[in-house]
């Protein structure tokens, strides 16, 4: 492993400092701050309203966060301030790269057009900005034969080869939930944020998916995760956020987080006197 | 029979024309879900770079060949009208993105107000004659087809296959889809959706331009009114065919520039725009997305 070769800080890909966001009156995210490290799958879970897509969204640059700082560090060094970018660059410069809890492909263009798409600014640069692809110039053929290569290589991971050139609309559910992650990775990302990638899937999908994300992993993209099925991020990820209310309430390793009294007071709803009956329950090992 | 396929030939070169104007309508209107009432000026520009290039290569160059001067009218042409045009969605229709749906509507028709009387303050209100260019006519028995009408047939289809292949097979056609499709995803996949917007508008421009040029040549005059009829035809030919969809907008011009001739020839010529609208009133009551238009289906 290099990994330990490296600064402390490089191990960091992602770092939220005093993340705050407002809507009108509304403190939807309040002073949170957390870390990803470079090559785990982190996961941020809390109950519904908590502001995990709203994170999301600063990370990503649909939202300007009202105050904060979100430093990305690449492999190479190189660090972006994300809520400074614009929306494309997000995507081409830091390369960060996401998913939506509601599928959003290009339902009109076949399978492999939507993974072309992701691959849009290496192909344009290679086509001159379509005047020398017109003239079908070696370079450009040589970077669209490069671009299909890709499209291929994550089709298969995906399971969805044989798809290729349907109408992303006509897949199935658990199908184009995979496309999605797969198109994403086809900007090739350091870092990919899914936003509940399993919501809605049977087990047999859902397992698909956690293959899916290992494989993904192992190639050492960091993983960045909004999930409300515990049984998944129990499973999959190797550090857990919890946000309630807009306000971080735990932060580590799976055991650590499903054992926090915090969590699960935050989860079953219960009085603040009672998460000192829950916590004595836990030691006694009745939960 | 000769005088119906005289009148197909004379309908075909007039449809040219109207669905060479009516992608640039599609286009913007698929990209962006605005109808772009200044296009039908921005053909009229056209014409008129098309005719001040003339008199520059016939009063410099006299005796130039004619194919050289028609060729130099349209590339400077597209490239005039492509500056303009892209010069009026930087200007005028980027701000208001965002803002309210009848807002860039109602600028696209200020721009066109603008345009056409920069023209009329600049050139003359007069119409503004060239001399016939292309003259040779080719005779088939008792049909006459001039070789204008050939080269606007022909030109039209070329630059046809051009935009086919451009949208339907090129990275810069693929941003475009996506981007009509779903302008924040793309975007976020690392797609500049302004410059591809900006392109789209160019891209609609070049082929007004064109347009305008076999106008001029076709009629022999411009004048700075010219852009509102075509134009009204050509968004017609347009939302026929069913907007959003190219070879839908080439089928409405074609259709439209068929339904004129043949209804000019057979009938009374007073009423060809009678004609033209009640087919689409009547297209529209069964197949309201136009011919070749998809309706939008949203799946949730």
């Amino acid at each position: 492993m290099t990994l330990g070769n490296n600064s402390m800080s490089n191990d960091t890909i992602l770092k939220v400092e005093h993340l705050s966001m407002k809507f009108g009156g509304l403190m939807a995210i309040n002073d949170f701050s957390f870390e990803a490290k470079r090559g785990e799958i982190t996961a941020l879970i809390g109950p519904n309203g908590a502001g995990k897509t709203t994170v999301f969204n600063c990370i990503t640059g649909f939202y300007k966060p009202t105050m904060g700082m979100i430093t990305l560090t690449q492999k190479s060094g190189e660090r972006y301030l994300l809520e400074r970018l614009r929306d494309f660059e997000i995507t081409k410069v830091a390369k960060v790269s996401r998913t939506f809890q509601n599928i959003r492909l290009f339902s009109g263009l076949t399978v492999l057009e939507n993974l072309l798409v992701a691959q849009h600014n290496a192909l344009m640069k290679a086509s001159g900005y379509t005047i020398l692809g017109l003239l079908g110039l070696p370079a450009y053929r040589r970077a669209s034969a490069a671009a299909i290569e890709k499209a291929k290589y994550w089709l298969d991971k995906a399971d969805l080869t044989e798809r290729a050139d349907d109408p992303a609309g006509d897949l199935p559910y658990g199908a184009q939930r995979r496309l999605e992650i797969a198109r994403a990775m086809c900007t090739g990302p350091e870092l990919l944020c899914l936003d509940e990638p399993a919501a809605g899937l049977n087990p047999r999908e859902s397992a698909a998916l956690n293959t899916l994300l290992h494989s993904i992993r192992d190639e050492g993209v960091s993983i960045l995760l909004i999930e409300h099925d515990m049984s998944v991020v129990m499973e999959i990820s190797d550090h857990v956020v919890v946000l309630e209310y807009g306000q971080k309430i735990s932060d580590g390793t799976p055991d650590h987080v499903k054992n926090d009294p915090k969590v699960i007071a935050a989860y079953l709803g219960v009085e603040d006197d009672e998460v000192e009956q829950i916590e004595e329950q836990l030691d006694e090992g009745r939960i | 029979m000769e005088y119906f396929i005289q009148q197909l030939a004379n309908g075909l070169t007039l449809g040219s024309i109207y669905g060479l104007i009516a992608i640039g309508y599609t286009m913007v209107y698929g990209i962006i879900g605005m109808i772009n009432f200044a296009h039908g000026d921005i053909f009229m520009l056209g014409g008129f770079a098309a005719l001040i290039v003339f008199l520059i290569l016939t009063s410099f160059f006299a005796g130039i060949p004619v194919a050289l001067a028609l060729l130099a009218m349209l590339i400077v042409a597209m490239l005039m009208t492509s500056l303009w045009n892209w010069t009026i969605e930087r200007v005028a229709y980027r701000p208001l993105r965002g803002s309210f749906r009848l807002a860039p509507l109602i600028t696209a028709i200020g721009m066109s107000i603008v345009l056409s009387n920069f023209i009329q303050v600049t050139q003359g209100p007069r119409n503004k004659p060239i001399p016939a260019l292309v003259t040779d006519v080719y005779h088939f028995g008792a049909i006459t087809i001039s070789l204008k009408q050939i080269i606007i047939i022909a030109v039209t289809a070329v630059l046809l296959t051009i935009f086919w292949y451009i949208v339907n097979k090129t990275p810069l056609g693929r941003a475009q889809r996506a981007t009509e499709q779903d302008r924040k995803m793309a975007a976020l996949l690392g797609v500049d959706v302004d410059r591809t917007i900006s392109v789209t508008f160019v891209m609609g421009a070049a082929l007004a331009a064109v347009a305008g040029t076999m106008y001029l040549m076709y009629y022999g005059v411009a004048s700075f009114n010219d852009g509102f009829i075509p134009g009204v035809k050509a968004f017609t030919a347009a939302v026929l065919g069913g907007i959003g969809s190219l070879p839908g907008a080439v089928l409405g011009g074609l259709l439209i520039g068929l339904i004129e001739s043949l209804w000019s020839a057979y009938f009374t010529i007073a009423y060809k725009d009678v004609a033209t609208f009640a087919l689409l009133a009547f297209v529209l009551i069964f197949k309201p997305t136009g011919i070749l238009g998809r309706p939008e289906v949203e799946k949730v």
